[in-house]
């Protein structure tokens, strides 16, 4: 059994593409095209090329020696936080950018939350030149202002989601209504392991670099490709999805999935979808979604803009209820001591995103000698009026 | 006879009239019906409401809202709905996004819309392969016509596989674009109208999106069986409430 996608993009139950026939074109040229275009050597060449001197690929495996003393267990951190742009989005977004070259696209679409996708998708236009339309909710474009002005500086326009709960859905819901009515020359960089085939499964090849390289590098460090435990935070789970990819079928490494329960699972404000959530179609795909129990979709709550997608990919959903994945929900308050615990111990401002997969260390334990890699998605400088405000510094 | 069917037959013009249940008022459910009926249209797709509506433009996007905010639900409509064959004959077509129906239960939404007396059902997506493999037996024991759409980008292939699967009637989206964006036609719809003429289909198209009056009706229909009216008559909804419905049907046609 394969913890990948099939060609249709099922994941056990979950994927595939739940899309109404305007979006069928646009999926299905994307669809016959992304195998095959990933495996062209100038595709691969491009992208492993700015993945280097661009995003600044590889990025380091750290041991934390002071973060592996108070657990009493082995803590690397895959630092994605040093990327271009401060997470691993960028990762997707070069190979995307790539992609949409050679499918011959003039026009790139994005959602963005936080912004951060949002960033890293101006980023890689202004660094192809090609224009750029970036959909954000209304409350969100308030509450992040300077990613919102990072995207303008990069020369992106950034639309207002005026739409439902004016938020991260209802952004992704304003780029797919955009890309039905721009067919042809359009392409949409979705920024995580969502929306219909083949988006789940190209996303998760695209940050697959991330597992890739913990594999050489721990066998550098430790004389093992394998850890005993790999953890990541989950929204919609990209880069969840790169650093287990290449972990999937090997059973003997544990995978933990880390989730926001916000102000508590059973609050009314969380976005712990694999405990509350229920089969539907979000986004057209078939996954875990919160829902009212009449099938609307509920606008999910996390401290972290970027956990707070009401679903989660496919590839989580099957790893959630086959039991492959172990998935532990964190609350805002957690994450926020677990966050500030990494600055003190090793120096280092973590995304509160990443704070997240952080704090499992309290409850969670592990062996003297396993190792256990977590995947630092993203620095902190975006959350840095948040660490303020929650800790009145 | 599915009274769809038997209304295909008929020697004229289709006009088909979209809306959301429970817009602008939760109640007004029955009443917009009856009213559609009496002004002589022949065909009704009841809008289930859902919170993301993906293929719908800011019209129909609102009146979704509005219609959650006042309380509609699957379950209140099916029970507004349970007298409705006591009134009018007209067919009726449930519209919808997929998930709704999936919570519900899809035997279970198919077998209370038979109850009913629902003719009809369109699912934007809820994709042709996964009805075909999943759920085809059941619309088909429940008497229900399960209608696809096809816009200008369709390929002529997936034209005639859709037409292969479909009985009833073909939903054709005039234009690449979401409801109540793009208003009249032009060459690029002459152009689509022509080409799916010429392929002869098994089954009647009904066109839809771009229909607000009399002469974006006439264009549709030309070479069409029928056409559908949704964000307009919506927008006379929002202005106007359930009065002078027979009004806005009569400037049609
Ligand atoms: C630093 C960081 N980590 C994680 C996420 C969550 O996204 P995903 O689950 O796709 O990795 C985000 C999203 O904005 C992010 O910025």
């Amino acid at each position: 059994m394969s913890y990948h996608a099939d060609e249709r993009g099922y994941y056990g139950e979950f994927g595939g593409a739940f899309i109404p026939e305007m979006l069928y074109p646009n999926c299905e040229e994307l669809r016959q095209n992304y195998l095959q275009i990933m495996a062209e050597p100038s595709f691969q060449e491009e992208f492993h090329q700015l993945l280097k001197d661009y995003v600044g690929r590889p990025t380091p495996l750290y041991y934390a020696e002071r973060l592996s003393k108070k657990y009493n267990t082995k803590i690397y951190l895959k630092r994605e936080d040093l990327c271009h742009t401060g997470a691993h989005k960028v990762n997707n977004t070069i190979g995307q950018i790539l992609m949409a070259k050679r499918l011959g696209k003039h026009r790139i679409i994005a959602e963005t939350g936080a912004g951060q996708h949002g960033v890293a998708t101006a980023t890689v236009c202004a660094l192809m030149g090609i224009e750029c339309v970036v959909y954000m909710g209304e409350i969100d474009i308030a509450r992040q202002a300077p990613n919102v002005a990072r995207m303008k500086m990069l020369g992106a326009e950034v639309r207002p989601a005026t739409s439902g709960s004016k938020t991260l859905k209802d952004a992704t819901n304003e780029a797919i209504r955009d890309w039905i009515n721009n067919p042809v020359d359009t392409h949409y960089i979705i920024g995580s392991v969502v929306g219909p085939h083949p988006y789940p499964d190209m996303v998760a090849r695209f940050q697959s670099v991330i597992s890739e390289e913990i594999k050489s590098q721990l066998f550098e460090k430790e004389g093992r490709e394998n850890p005993d435990f790999v953890v990541a935070c989950v929204g919609g789970g990209s880069n969840a999805a790169g650093a287990f990819y290449h972990f999937l079928d090997t059973p003997e490494v544990g995978i933990i999935a880390v989730e926001a329960a916000g102000k508590g699972i059973h609050s009314g404000e969380s976005a712990a979808t694999s405990a509350l959530g229920k089969v539907g179609i979000i986004h057209g795909s078939k996954t875990l979604l919160m829902q009212t129990p009449d099938g609307q979709i509920t606008e999910p709550y996390s401290i972290s803009a970027g956990l707070d997608y009401p679903g989660v990919g496919p590839l989580h959903a099957h790893l959630y209820t086959s039991g492959r994945g172990e998935f532990i929900s964190i609350t805002d308050d957690e994450a926020m001591k677990a966050g500030l615990d990494l600055c003190k111990l090793e120096g280092i401002i973590p995304a509160i995103e990443s704070s997240h997969a952080l704090a499992i260390f309290k409850d969670r334990k592990f062996n003297e000698d396993d190792v256990v890699v977590v995947n630092l998605s993203g620095r902190g400088d975006k959350d840095l009026q948040n660490y303020i405000d929650y800790f009145k510094l | 006879m599915n009274r769809i069917k038997q209304k295909l037959q008929e020697d004229k013009k289709i006009l088909s009239i979209y809306f959301t249940a429970g817009y602008p008022s939760l109640n007004d459910t029955v009443k917009i019906i009856q009213d559609l009926e009496k002004s002589g249209v022949d065909l009704i797709e009841i809008g289930l409401p859902f919170s993301d509506p993906l293929a719908d433009g800011p019209t129909i996007q609102a009146s979704s809202t509005a219609a959650l905010k006042n309380g509609m639900t699957t379950s209140l409509l099916f029970e507004q709905l349970k007298n409705i064959r006591k009134t009018v004959s007209i067919p009726l077509i449930l519209m919808g996004y997929f998930n709704p129906v999936l919570q519900y239960g899809v035997e279970a939404f198919c077998q209370k819309c038979e109850e009913i007396g629902i003719d009809g059902l369109i699912l934007p997506d809820l994709p042709l392969d996964v009805y075909q493999e999943e759920y085809e037996p059941i619309f088909k024991k429940h008497g229900l016509i399960n209608v696809f759409l096809i816009t200008p980008q369709t390929s002529d292939t997936r034209i005639k596989a859709i037409d292969d699967a479909s009985e009833g009637f073909i939903y054709m989206v005039s234009s690449a674009s979401t409801t109540g964006t793009k208003e009249g036609f032009g060459p690029e719809q002459a152009a689509y109208f022509e080409r799916i003429a010429a392929m002869n289909l098994k089954n009647p198209q009904i066109v839809g999106f771009g229909i607000s009056n009399t002469q974006t009706f006439q264009q549709a229909t030309a070479q069409t069986k029928g056409a559908i009216i949704g964000s307009a008559f919506i927008k006379h909804l929002t202005q106007n409430g359930v009065d002078g419905i027979s009004g806005f049907v009569g400037q049609i046609r």
